[in-house]
């Protein structure tokens, strides 16, 4: 019997049952994976198609991608951006559509895991046919996303602010990149504050492209460094950075540090009880939610550059503010991340009207969208065609005790993106990065 | 001078924190060796339940410090009952288990309270700066140090002159005998188990207004106090103190000379080292083995 007889030569289990009822010979197995072969080939026959890949719009219908993270880590802030991106979708279906038709947001929850991400990516632009997918908050996610929409050759849309040296054509980067940040920032500190400057980042590559861009500027405007330190993420302990900073006495504080550590940072600042009006912390990266967290009192007088801010007074602010407040809860803020999640649906819109309805597939829209303009509750914005970034407007805002920020200087025009601008020779082209 | 005594505050501001930290871990590994992987999420609940004691109920830090202390303990008192209790001879399952209640407490604030950072108000009167020996040091981390010694005097004061720690200390050498001699020892490792959670909360709570509450902020402490109470012995209160005296002031020394990273890495290359020449610890209790 097959059962006793394969017992006594070893095999146990499923692979004993399996063995003592099909004849292991060449025939059946030529057999067995030629079936095999003809089913994977016939259940998947887009691989036959060369242009199968593209997303289409069809039926009156736009489908486009929501992917931030809903739970894990990064939620709070990602969840905000998700709210955004829902509310400026509904505000232009309520409008009537893009030309009459529809855009279904398919929503994806990638728990702040890279790995996640890119596979959440892949679904979204494989399966569901997806013409763009908005997404992303770290640098992190979006690098683990972009071979997916590259392959593809679909679109993804980036709100956040981020450290630039990236030109990729499958993405539209409505954030801000360090040169926008910094070209009137840094100046602006130096003129009003003094030529000692102490560098804090967290420890990853945001901060450090970051710093080293902020080190050109200062070289030009004769100012020096007198301290370059980065703390691990997460780092809570700032006592031996306020005696560094007691003992070197720096004209300004560059933070570039992230998430905890940003309050920790400002709290144990106040806590021992050194000034902002001698010695302030200027920040990219501390917006009204680092602000909620630290308490007006640890907050205010230091200074952040960021293209928005939610008390900055512009009809069509006031209008997003209250309309994402009367959306998701009179307690929300709204911030520098938030708005381009929110404008960028609307240069998406505006780019899918100029196509024609059988016609709309990542590679047109971003045809579409180079040049596109957009009144954002920031201003007036500009999606650049050469590097698929964003002219942006940055201002200046110095905290008050109040927990908002007071806008002391914006810019008089908008601002060029030029993400390799701290490489000397690298350019992003419409063609792709070029080296001289 | 300035920057000898500023140097030395720092040490002993970092040191007192750790101390805290480590000092419930002390005790509950100390005495019933339960790996407890859960305490970081002990020192969490208790930043939580200060910001909710201060944001719903209005109490200020000091006065919440006492009731979040029986909060703890209870919730200490509730997980030893229901799970710890009956793992004790299987020291890798109590790992898995005591992890598994940190992940959910952590998924469960997240859930209850959200994600955001939280804000807990630092006591008016300690939000200024003291001027020591020339050097000036904020009010509220003196005020830390002088808390977290009147808490290891006090848990000090009861481990060696009560009744209660001196059925702690026999039962710790052996625990057949001394239940052979009426002690209650399921009871006795239950108490144990709470004072520690409680202790563990107050630290959470006294470090909330120098950073921010967050449901991940635990998961840093808990490798930190398990760094402390390995380096200064497992059975030793004297050696936690110790241990976290050497550590702040090595952190906070490196760090000023150096940057935060590197100093994080030294420090953990001098406890290998330290550990590999002296496994059990800078204070041990000698055993007849």
């Amino acid at each position: 019997m097959p059962r006793t007889s394969c017992r006594k030569a070893g095999r146990t289990g499923l692979f004993c049952l399996w063995s003592s009822n099909v004849k292991t010979n060449r025939r059946n197995f030529l057999l067995g994976s030629a079936a095999f072969g003809a089913a994977g080939l016939g259940t998947f026959p887009h691989i036959w198609s060369k242009n199968s890949g593209l997303a289409r719009a069809a039926g009156g219908q736009i489908k486009v991608g929501v992917l931030f993270s809903l739970t894990g880590t990064t939620a709070i802030i990602e969840e905000s951006l998700n709210k955004a991106t829902i509310m400026a979708i509904e505000e232009i279906n309520a409008a009537g559509g893009v030309n009459g038709m529809e855009i279904v947001p398919v929503v994806e929850d990638p728990a702040s895991d890279p790995a996640t991400f890119a596979e959440k990516a892949r679904k979204l632009v494989l399966q569901d046919k997806c013409v763009s997918v908005f997404g992303s908050y770290t640098s992190a996610s979006r690098k683990a996303v972009l071979p997916v929409f590259e392959k593809r050759d679909n679109l993804y849309w980036y709100p956040t602010l981020y450290e630039g040296r990236e030109c990729s054509k499958n993405v539209i980067y409505t954030g801000a990149v360090p040169n926008q940040q910094q070209d009137e920032f840094v100046p602006w500190l130096v003129k009003n504050f003094g030529k000692r400057w102490y560098l804090i980042g967290s420890n990853y590559i945001y901060p450090k492209e970051e710093n080293n861009y902020c080190k050109k500027l200062l070289a030009e405007l004769g100012a020096e460094v007198v301290h370059e330190e980065y703390v691990p993420l997460g780092h809570s302990e700032f006592s031996s950075v306020i005696n560094k900073l007691k003992a070197e006495k720096p004209d300004v504080i560059f933070s570039t540090v992230v998430g905890d550590s940003v309050v920790a940072l400002h709290r144990q600042y106040h806590a021992a009880g050194l000034d902002p009006e001698k010695m302030p912390m200027a920040s990219l990266t501390t917006s009204e939610n680092e602000v909620a967290a630290m308490g007006g009192a640890a907050a205010a007088g230091h200074f952040t550059s960021a293209p928005y801010f939610m008390v900055w007074d512009s009809p069509e602010n006031q209008k997003f503010v209250e309309a994402y407040k009367s959306r998701w809860g009179g307690d929300k803020v709204t911030h520098f991340v938030s708005e381009p999640s929110y404008f960028q649906v609307h240069l998406f819109k505006q780019a899918v009207e100029k196509l024609s309805p059988d016609d709309i597939d990542p590679t047109t829209i971003r045809e579409a969208v180079k040049g596109e303009q957009f009144n954002a509750p920031q201003g007036l914005v500009k999606i650049e065609g050469e590097n698929l970034h964003t002219w942006l407007r940055p201002k200046i805002g110095q905290c008050k005790s109040d927990g908002q920020f007071e806008i002391l200087q914006q810019s008089a025009d908008w601002l060029e993106p030029i993400p390799y601008k701290a490489y000397d020779g690298q350019v992003c082209t419409a063609d792709g990065l070029k080296s001289s | 001078m300035e920057l000898v005594v500023s140097q030395l505050l720092t040490g002993l501001s970092i040191a007192s924190i750790l101390m805290l930290v480590a000092l419930g871990l002390a005790v509950i590994y100390g005495v019933t060796g339960v790996i407890n992987l859960a305490h970081g999420e002990f020192v969490m609940l208790g930043a939580y339940c200060a910001w909710f004691l201060q944001s719903q109920l209005g109490m200020g830090l000091l006065e919440s410090l006492i009731p979040i202390f029986f909060i703890l303990a209870v919730f200490g008192w509730a997980v030893e009952a229901l799970v710890i209790r009956h793992l004790y001879d299987r020291p890798l399952d109590t790992i898995l288990a005591t992890w598994g209640i940190g992940v959910m407490a952590q998924q469960a604030i997240r859930l209850i309270a959200g994600g955001e950072l939280r804000y807990v108000e630092i006591p008016a009167f300690l939000s200024g700066s003291v001027s020591l020996f020339g050097a000036s040091e904020s009010a509220y981390r003196l005020f830390i140090l002088g808390l977290a010694l009147v808490l290891f005097g006090l848990t000090w004061v009861i481990y060696r002159r009560t009744s209660f720690g001196l059925k702690l200390r026999a039962i710790t050498q052996n625990r057949e005998i001394a239940s052979s001699f009426g002690i209650n020892s399921a009871r006795i490792y239950r108490s144990t188990f709470a004072y520690g959670a409680g202790i563990a909360g107050l630290a959470g709570a006294l470090v909330s207004p120098l950073k921010s509450v967050s449901p991940e902020m635990g998961t840093t402490y808990v490798v930190d106090a398990f760094m402390v109470v390995v380096l200064g012995g497992a059975q030793s209160l004297l050696g936690t103190v110790a241990s976290s005296g050497i550590l702040g002031e090595l952190s906070g020394f490196l760090a000023f000379h150096s940057n935060d990273t590197l100093a994080k890495a030294l420090v953990l290359l001098a406890i290998v080292i330290l550990i590999r020449f002296r496994p059990e610890g800078l204070f041990s209790t000698r055993v007849r083995s």
